[in-house]
């Protein structure tokens, strides 16, 4: 395979400011989510995930403006999620200049959004978002809402098969095991996942150590999604980079260093 | 000035931005004949092939493309808008085989892969005569999709890349150029090539 493993620096975004720790020495405005975004890029990011967690739609127009701002002037993909649920916001986002958006809890109220989103604007700009966790269905993993706090009852393999029948074109795959850990991805969760999913997987929650990036590719990720790592400065994606390539991973180069 | 094609929703604002970096005057517009004057025209696409199509006869985009091509006038198609160049794409659109506009022999396939989508950066191995990948060496190019084209275009420099199996990434003609991966999501590599294709103009 060709096809590199994407790094996804993931920024938590209210009302138009990125809320959780960021550890960056030369920022002008730490809480500038069109800064930040243009950093990461800068230091190799192959996508960026801006995940709102705005409450009042004030906030969300704001986001808008934020997706607008950085999508003038970094041009690798952009995701953003939090809060979508209906076919309305997915064009917003998309026209303000997002490529894909992400969907949580909404999908899981109503899964013919699945299929509504992909027939209108196809499979590969819808994410499914599943914040799995440890639970007593079939598989050992079921879905959660409302960060890991409720259960509903459904089983993470399940509703993965679902939605990829409905549409979905990638999973964004967070553990609530092991968010917020940094103790490593969930590699059992991730292997299960593989087995049933026929699209790319995005791993998150758990990156702490570097080694944890390459573990994870090989339990089958496609892309690794980290948040407080990069943003408390612990290590940059180019050195998450530059690691993985000397362990024979395949990724995109970044300055000074050559995939060959 | 550069015309980018409005049939449809996605993202357009990407390809606007990244057509304004060669410093050409940019407008986005579903205007048949401010789309034929223009000097190049950029014809995006998401979604499904068949929705494409629909969209783009829906402005006379497939008449528009004819003309300018018989006006030797440049064109540049992105992702789907690579895609609906050729003669059909075997991703059924209500139950059909959906036709394309057939600048191009060749129909558009699934991509033989155990995972697709392809979602992500991924190398292309472009002719050394290219003009359109002139300076860029070993870069890689943001790529989702899940149908490509694969029989070489005759008359054109094919560029191919290789997912589960080989496909075309780009093809440069006289007057149509196209690409399967997104230029204007592909960072500074991306923004070359956009370069390249529009000092053509």
């Amino acid at each position: 395979m060709t096809l590199a493993t994407r790094i996804i620096p993931c920024l938590d975004v209210a009302n138009g400011r990125v809320v959780k720790g960021i550890n960056f020495l030369n920022l002008v405005d730490a809480g500038d989510p069109v800064e930040m975004a243009t950093i990461y890029s800068a230091e190799g990011a192959d996508e960026i995930t801006f995940l709102d967690i705005t409450a009042s739609s004030e906030g969300r127009g704001t986001t808008l403006d934020v997706v607008r701002k950085t999508a003038d002037s970094v041009f690798i993909p952009l995701t953003v999620g939090g809060g979508i649920s209906s076919i309305s916001d997915v064009n917003q986002l998309l026209r303000a200049g997002a490529d894909k958006v992400s969907v949580n809890t909404a999908a899981i109220k109503n899964p013919i959004l699945i299929n509504e989103i992909s027939e209108r604007f196809g499979s590969q700009v819808l994410v499914i978002s599943i914040d799995a966790r440890r639970g007593r269905t079939a598989s050992g993993f079921e879905v959660t809402t409302h960060g890991g706090r409720t259960s509903t009852g459904i089983d993470a393999l399940t509703w993965i098969e679902e939605c990829v029948s409905r549409g979905v074109g990638e999973i964004l795959l967070n553990s609530m095991d092991m968010d917020g850990t940094r103790a490593g991805y969930d590699l059992e969760l991730i292997r299960k996942v593989r087995q049933v999913s026929p699209i790319p997987i995005i791993a998150s929650g758990g990156a702490g150590d570097i080694d944890d990036f390459g573990r994870a590719i090989e339990s089958g990720a496609d892309a690794l999604l980290a948040a407080s790592v990069f943003h408390f400065g612990i290590y940059r994606i180019n050195q998450i980079k530059s690691d993985l390539h000397r362990k024979g991973f395949t990724v995109r180069a970044v300055e000074s260093m050559s995939e060959n | 000035m550069i015309a980018i094609l409005d049939y449809g929703s996605g993202n357009l604002r990407s390809a606007q931005r990244a057509c304004e970096e060669t410093g050409q005057q940019v407008i986005v517009t579903s205007d048949y004949e401010i789309a034929l004057r223009a000097d190049g025209l950029v014809v995006p696409g998401v979604g499904a092939f068949g929705a494409c199509m629909a969209g783009l006869r829906e402005v006379k985009g497939d008449a528009l493309i004819h003309q300018r091509i018989k006006e030797k006038k440049k064109v540049l198609g992105i992702c789907v808008g690579m895609q609906i160049l050729f003669q059909s794409s075997a991703e059924a659109f209500s139950g059909n085989e959906p036709l394309g506009i057939g600048v191009f022999p060749g129909r558009v396939t699934k991509l033989s892969a155990p995972i697709t989508p392809q979602i992500g950066w991924n190398t292309v191995s472009a002719p050394a005569d290219s003009t359109l990948f002139k300076g860029i060496d070993k870069e890689r190019f943001y790529f989702v999709h899940s149908y490509a084209a694969t029989e070489k275009v005759p008359n054109a420099l094919n560029a191919e890349a290789e997912y589960g199996s080989r496909f075309l990434a780009a093809v440069e003609s006289e007057t149509v150029t196209a690409v399967q991966f997104h230029p204007e999501k592909s960072g500074r590599a991306g923004l070359q090539l956009i370069r390249n294709w529009s000092e053509a103009l």
